[in-house]
């Protein structure tokens, strides 16, 4: 099966091809995308782009993990919002 | 609870400061309110002096002076920032508009100074090269206004009584909700906005729809609230669809972005051709908001009466009878200056600015009321 390498907070992770950016995060050891205003951990909750609760930064652009796909040397950031 | 000296109708922003106002002088007040978002949970929070006419900025000056003396009690989370406005002029002629302007807040002592194009990049670098200059207003800023209406609630302690449920007809002195409670007090206070007409049986107040977007939590960029100085030829057409941009940087690093009017639109939709064109005129006054992620849009309804001032005092026909009504998008500016207006008057008491403007007699005459 075919496999590529992604990035997440600087660490180097072998995802399937096809897999989300919410489903390579879920295979970590943290299963926040980001944090919120009051810095509680908030993660995919509606997983089809409406609750924008998984937002993360992609090769340094905001996005949303469950919309994006995973590709090859991707670098996934989880997002402290600034 | 004793028998209440006023029932509110509505515990928006209007609704709310008057019955903390009345709770301060002495008052015991019976809340009602049926729970549903009405304008003060759709709009921006902006407090802003605006000066398009007269009697508008009277009560602007008036209510931000008010403003500025509660903030400093205001608990975090009403999310006062102290901002300033920045007006600003895409094209030289729009120069003539930011300089009267200026000449109209000074006359309402209200400080306000000329920004140079120059200067307007360096305060504010998002902002496109080319724009003409503007005008700074640094007394003005942004609440949170849903919760600010809480928390006056809870300053007013016992002697506001809430009551959760829709108001369903007017009696003399009296109110009756839709559960068949009868609330009863010598005077009935209708802080209701668009819900009046209904209670009145009289279509008073217009709809004015509006629609918002907010983006993604980034770093802050953005120090003051934008406006552009069309704004008010916008605000103040009482016909036809229009965009204005406005851009508030909330304290969460969201940016929120309006404006838009249209009238006899009395559903909750999103006008998605509507919201295009409120998006490019925003990038038109910043351009890098097309790399943002917008991530919730939301439409509300403001109250507008036929003069585009508020109604505030006595019904002039019925006995016991009060409106705090048709603030339209200037309901949290001027929500201080309009509670206190209602109390001094109810309490027989001098205003501290002339009020006649506001007076509902001047849309409700009692021959029309009568006929």
């Amino acid at each position: 099966m075919s496999k590529i390498a992604i990035t997440i907070d600087g660490e180097r992770l072998w995802v399937k091809v096809g897999i989300s950016v919410a489903a390579a995060l879920s295979m970590t050891s943290q299963p926040h995308c980001r944090l919120s205003v009051s810095g509680q951990p908030r993660a995919p909750f509606c997983s089809m782009g409406i609750c924008q609760e998984c937002r993360v930064s992609i090769n340094g652009v905001r996005r949303l993990a469950c919309q994006t796909l995973c590709q090859a040397d991707m670098h996934i950031t989880r997002s402290d919002n600034g | 609870m004793k028998r209440a000296d006023v029932i509110v109708v509505g515990a928006g922003i209007i609704g709310s400061a008057c019955a903390w106002q009345l709770a301060r002088r002495g008052l015991r007040v019976a809340l009602v309110d049926d729970g549903l978002p009405g304008a003060t949970a759709a709009g921006m929070g902006h407090l802003v002096c605006m000066a398009d006419n007269p009697a508008e900025l009277a009560l602007c000056a008036y209510s931000l002076r008010l403003w500025r003396e509660l903030v400093a009690q205001m608990p975090e989370h009403c999310a006062w920032r102290s901002c300033g406005t920045l007006w600003l002029a895409e094209h030289e002629d729009e120069l003539a508009l930011a300089e009267q302007k200026q000449q109209r807040l000074a006359a309402a002592e209200a400080e306000s100074r000329l920004v140079s194009a120059g200067e307007l990049r360096r305060c504010e670098p998002l902002l496109r090269h080319g724009l003409a200059g503007g005008l700074h207003v640094p007394g003005d800023g942004i609440v949170y206004a849903p919760n600010v209406a809480r928390w006056l609630i809870e300053q007013g302690g016992e002697a506001i009584v809430r009551y959760r449920g829709s108001a369903v007809a007017l009696e003399p002195q009296a109110v009756r909700l839709a559960d068949g409670t009868r609330l009863t007090a010598d005077a009935v206070l209708l802080a209701c906005g668009l819900a009046a007409n209904a209670l009145l049986a009289e279509p008073l107040l217009r709809a004015k729809k509006g629609q918002l977007a907010i983006t993604d939590r980034y770093p802050p960029q953005v120090r003051h609230q934008l406006v552009e100085l069309g704004y008010g030829a916008s605000a103040h057409a009482s016909n036809g669809t229009s965009v204005a941009f406005n851009l508030q940087a909330r304290p969460t690093g969201q940016l929120l972005l309006g404006s838009s009017r249209q009238f006899d639109a009395p559903d909750d939709v999103l006008d998605m051709s509507l919201l295009a064109t409120m998006l490019q005129r925003a990038t038109q006054f910043v351009p890098s908001l097309a790399q943002m992620n917008i991530i919730r849009c939301w439409t509300g309804q403001r109250a507008a009466s036929a003069d585009g001032l508020p109604l505030l005092g006595p019904h002039p026909v019925h006995d016991g009878l009060w409106l705090a009504l048709g603030h339209e998008g200037l309901g949290v500016t001027t929500a201080l200056g309009s509670a206190a207006l209602i109390a001094d008057r109810l309490l027989r008491q001098r205003p501290a600015i002339d009020d006649t403007p506001y007076r509902p007699v001047r849309l409700l005459t009692v021959e029309e009321v009568s006929a």
